[in-house]
Order: structure tokens, then sequence, then C-alpha cells
């Protein structure tokens, strides 16, 4: 995919904050003392004086962005997805979620892709820690359209929102015209063989498996999922009607993420075997994140594969 | 304040009092000690201070309040209720299951309440963030908090105090109810807090000390707080009490922090208040 080209959904964020800004008068952005990595910068830049560093103090940060949510404001609170989502976690669920405040968390650096910082700010937790909050809505964008769209998204709706975005340039497959909905997937490829269920920066990686699987003959039901709550329950059964057998692709845990929200959805409705592509509950480690992907299992050749030996085991 | 008013403002805080005695009686649970040292101060921040609407709980407008120590919620309830957001009567219902009177302060069921808390160290920044959101949108509006001396050993309470200074929030507010007692026993041997004063004073706070229990003191330290607009300054006001207070076998007693009364306590207590409701009736 040399020729394609690549933005980082982190970069993704900071553009749509700006553009957003121009027309939302009551959206306010806060950072913590990471505006130029989160790309809140960017907004910094346009709106200065609507955009408040709270200093490295994210649990403080996160309870002042509920209480400019209770003045009427729309904060963008936003950090690297490990702080946002773990330390600041009991503010996040007693103090946003609880009251549910329009807060809207922007957490930058998801996943292994952060790359050579290692494994203390790799956040494989995210999706886990945020799903359990309730009437807490969780995201995680494919690409740079989805993610500026799923920006002004969370802006127009009411309520708290965990938006996760990737440190790594990764390939934009959309165009400007696609619909972006939450809670629904999309339907990349129909197929009847095996379905493929990915969120985040998976879903390129899930394309190009996609292909390999193609030319082997396999017809594969591909799906985008972005929203890992309220996850779209219809195309999950739908896909488990038509393929019976599923794998779903997530940079996470496979304890508490993606995958076990569509097993969820399966176990209660419609049982059929899955396997979970993600991190196997260990830790990250440093390394450029191309590489750590791959060493992780996070790419198309192991997609292809595990997809092959869920079809062999289900013969 | 004239000896009317200030006769009246004892009163209510009898009645303060009382309905916090009644909520926590009624719950069987609570925490009447925090609550009872706060008495006065939530007497004068409803029925003085605050520039609020208890017909319109909502009125963007309004002064905002955030009970940071949110487990002295039986205080703040019973002073909405005296205040008219909601019937004094139903105070009895504290934490019943089928109640809005939750156990700590809920914003979205009990009219008046500015914020959710109970989680400590996190009202306080919920303020900050409401002091902040008034000077961005232009609005006059004060925001207040209240925490008690043992919250502060809460590391965010600092990071929220640093952040008030930092933006200039002279519209800010914070009171701590030095009390003295927190759950395992006196502050001094538990998490040593002070000195109290010297460490707001260097996060860059005006620091006002008073005597909790004492109406011209709460209003000198109110009147100090509203000079300070335009010091760029958030203003901190130290009320020395005394925990369990007007309940004399609650009285410093670290033991009376999270328990409620039982029907002869309740009974005692009641006729404590009342005793002392005719006394300054009579004075």
């Amino acid at each position: 995919m040399a020729d394609i080209k690549k933005v980082a959904t982190r970069d993704s964020y900071g553009n749509a904050l700006k553009e957003l800004g121009a027309s939302a008068s009551d959206l306010v952005v806060l950072d913590a003392d990471l505006a130029g990595a989160t790309k809140t910068g960017i907004f910094q830049k346009a709106f200065p004086d609507r955009h408040f560093d709270c200093g490295i103090a994210e649990c403080n940060m996160t309870d002042v962005g509920a209480g400019l949510a209770a003045m009427g404001l729309v904060p963008f609170v936003s950090t690297f997805a490990m702080f946002a989502a773990g330390r600041a976690y009991e503010q996040v669920r007693n103090t946003i979620g609880y009251p549910h405040l329009n807060v809207k968390i922007g957490a930058t650096h998801g996943g292994i892709s952060v790359g050579e910082d290692g494994a203390s700010h790799q956040c494989c937790e995210d999706f886990a820690l945020m799903r359990t909050i309730p009437g807490m809505t969780v995201m995680c964008p494919s690409d740079d359209v989805e993610a500026r769209k799923m920006v002004k998204a969370a802006y127009e709706m009411k309520g708290p929102v965990y938006m996760r975005f990737g440190r790594a340039a990764t390939p934009v497959f959309h165009s400007e015209d696609y619909k972006f909905e939450i809670g629904k997937g999309e339907v990349l490829n129909e197929g009847t063989d095996v379905a493929i269920i990915a969120t985040g920066i998976m879903v390129p990686e899930a394309i190009e498996a996609c292909k390999t699987l193609k030319d082997k003959g396999v017809s594969v039901y591909l799906i985008n999922m972005p929203t890992i709550k309220p996850i779209d329950e219809k195309l999950i059964l739908d896909a488990a009607e038509k393929c019976g057998k599923i794998v779903t692709v997530e940079e996470h845990n496979i304890i508490g993420g993606l995958g076990e929200a569509v097993c969820s959805v399966l176990a209660e409705n419609h049982p059929v075997p899955v396997k979970r592509v993600g991190v196997n509950d260990e830790f990250g480690h440093s390394g450029p994140a191309g590489e750590l992907l791959k060493a992780f299992g996070l790419c198309a050749d192991n997609i292809v594969e595990q997809a092959l030996a869920l079809i062999e085991k289900t013969k | 304040m004239n000896a009317s008013e200030l006769k009246e403002l004892k009163l209510k805080a009898v009645e303060v009092r009382k309905g916090i005695l009644t909520a926590t009686h009624g719950a069987k649970s609570g925490h009447p000690g925090g609550s009872l040292s706060s008495a006065e101060m939530f007497t004068y921040l409803y029925f003085k201070e605050m520039n609020i609407d208890p017909k319109n709980p909502k009125w963007e407008d309004r002064d905002r309040f955030v009970l940071s120590k949110g487990h002295t919620a039986p205080g703040l309830y019973s002073a909405l209720a005296l205040r008219g957001f909601f019937p004094v009567s139903d105070l009895a219902n504290l934490r019943h299951t089928d109640s809005y009177l939750q156990g700590h302060p809920n914003m979205n069921t009990v009219p008046g309440v500015d914020m959710s808390t109970g989680s400590l160290g996190q009202g306080i920044s919920t303020a900050a963030g409401m002091a902040k959101g008034a000077k961005y949108l232009g609005k006059d509006i004060h925001v207040y908090t209240l925490l008690g001396d043992g919250e502060l050993a809460e590391g965010q309470v600092w990071e929220a105090t640093m952040f008030a200074a930092h933006y200039k929030l002279d519209n800010f507010c914070i009171i701590v109810d030095i009390n003295g007692l927190q759950i395992d026993g006196r502050t001094k041997d538990v998490m040593n807090t002070a000195p109290v004063d010297a460490k707001f004073e260097a996060f860059g706070c005006n620091v006002i000390t008073i005597d909790g229990d004492d109406f011209e003191q709460i209003e000198n330290a109110f009147d100090a707080f509203h000079k300070n607009a335009g010091s760029e300054k958030p203003t901190v006001i130290l009320m020395k009490t005394t925990k369990g207070k007007g309940v004399s076998y609650m009285e410093d007693q670290a033991g009376w922090h999270g328990k409620a009364p039982n029907d002869a306590e309740y009974e005692q207590g009641m006729a404590e208040l009342e005793a002392a409701r005719k006394e300054i009736e009579e004075a």
C-alpha cells in the first residue's frame, strides 16, 4: 500500500477540532501538556482562548471537563489513552459517566502502535475500561476520513463519548462522501465463508487480508466496526448467519475489547465459533510501530492465517 | 448583619441540624458529623450568599456550589429542602431504595445539586471547571466548593488549586471545613494536612481563616471573597469547626463520622436542638 495516502488519526482529531471550532462556539479543548502529540495544538493555534492546558494533571483535567460541561460547554478532554482511560478512570466513571455529562474524551496514542515509548504508554485496555461505564459511547476510527466524521458526530450527540486515535500514520481508504453513523458498522465486502470484524487501524490490515483470502478462493464478509459501544448487534448477527464463523481484529487486549463485545452478542443470540485476533493478554515493548504490529500478530498475514485456521477448524 | 438577621440565620442553622439528624436517622446510615460541622456554612451559602432560585434550580446564570466532601450530603440536602428546592418531609427518605435523595449528591435527581460528587478530591476540580467556564462565557457567576480537611490528602485537590490559581479564577471560593477529624481518627494523626493556610498561600490563593460557627466571621470572609474580584487569585476560606457540632454526644467524636443515630440518640439530639432553638428565640 506504498502509494496510498497515510494519515495518523491523531492528526485527524486535531484537524477536525479546528474545523468544528469555527462554527461550534461552545466547543473547548483541554489538554495535559501533550498538545503537540495529541494534535490539539492545531486547534490551539486557531483558537488559543478556547484551548485550556491543564498541565500534567489528567485527573484534574477530566473533572474540569465535567465542570465545563455542567456550564453548557462541550469540552474535548485530550491526552494519551493510557492516562485518559487508565489514570483518570475513576474520574471518568464517577464524574463524567455517572452524571452522564456531555464530555468528549479524545484519547490518542492507543495500542501497540505507539511504538518506541514501550509498554508504559501502549494502552491496550482502554476499550475494556470504557465499555463498562454505563452510558459511555466508545469508538475507534479506521482512518482519517472516519476519524474526522467521528469527531463531528461526537460533538453533535449529547452524552459522554470516548474516542481512541492512533499515533502512527495509517492508510486512508474512505472517500470523503463516506457516511459515518455512531453505532453502525460498515460492510466493506460481502462474503459467505468467514466474517472478519475489525476496528481502528486494524481495518486496513483486514482489507489486505481480505484480498489475499479472495485470491485463495475464500469469500470474506468484511466489516469495519468503528463503534465498540453501543455495538451494531444487527450487523454482527447478519455476519454470523451468513458465514457461521467470525474473526475479530483489534489493537487491544483480547480481553474486554471488540472481540468480547462481538462474542457477547453472539453467545446470547446466535452462537458461532469466533477467533479473537488482538494483543494476547500481554504488555507491549519498544520498537517501531510497523515491526511491533507484526510481532504481535496485528497484521494482514496473521489475519489470513487465523481466518484459514478457523475455517479449517469448523469444517 | 443586624441582630435580627443573625438570629434568623442561627435559627435556620438549628433547622439544618434537625434535618441532618432526621435524614441520617431515617436512612439508618450516612454522615452526620461533617454535616453538622458545616451547618452554619450550608445555611449562610443557601440563605444569604448565593444567587439562586429554588423555583428554577437549573437557571443558567445562578451561582454554583459543589460539595466536594460529598458524604456530607445530609447537610446540603437539609439546607436545600429548607430553602425550598424540595419538601423538607422528604429528608427522612434519604438513602431509601425508592428515594431521589441518594447517599451522595446526584445532580440529576436532587433539585439544587449542581454536581454529582462523593469520590473525594474530585468536586473541587469540577468546581474549578465551572469557574473557568463562567469566566470563558463572560458571566458574573460565583462558584463555591466545600472540602473536608481529611480530603486535602487527595493529591487532586492540589492539582485543582494549581489550576484555579494558574487560570486566575477570582470568581472561585474554596471552603475547607477543618474539624480535625476523619474516619480513622484525628487528621493530624492519620495524615497531617497542616499547615493548611501556608499550603494554599504557596499555591497562590487569598487565604482567610475563620471560626466556622460564627456567622459574622463567615459574612466577613465572603465580603473579602467579593473584594478579591480582580485580584486574579482564588479565595480559600479555612473554617475551624467542631465535628458533630450541636449534638452533645457527637461533638468532636471521630466515631460519628459515618454513623446514624438510633431512636434514643435521635430523640436526645432533637431535644438538644429544640432547646438550642428556644434559647436563640428567647435571647
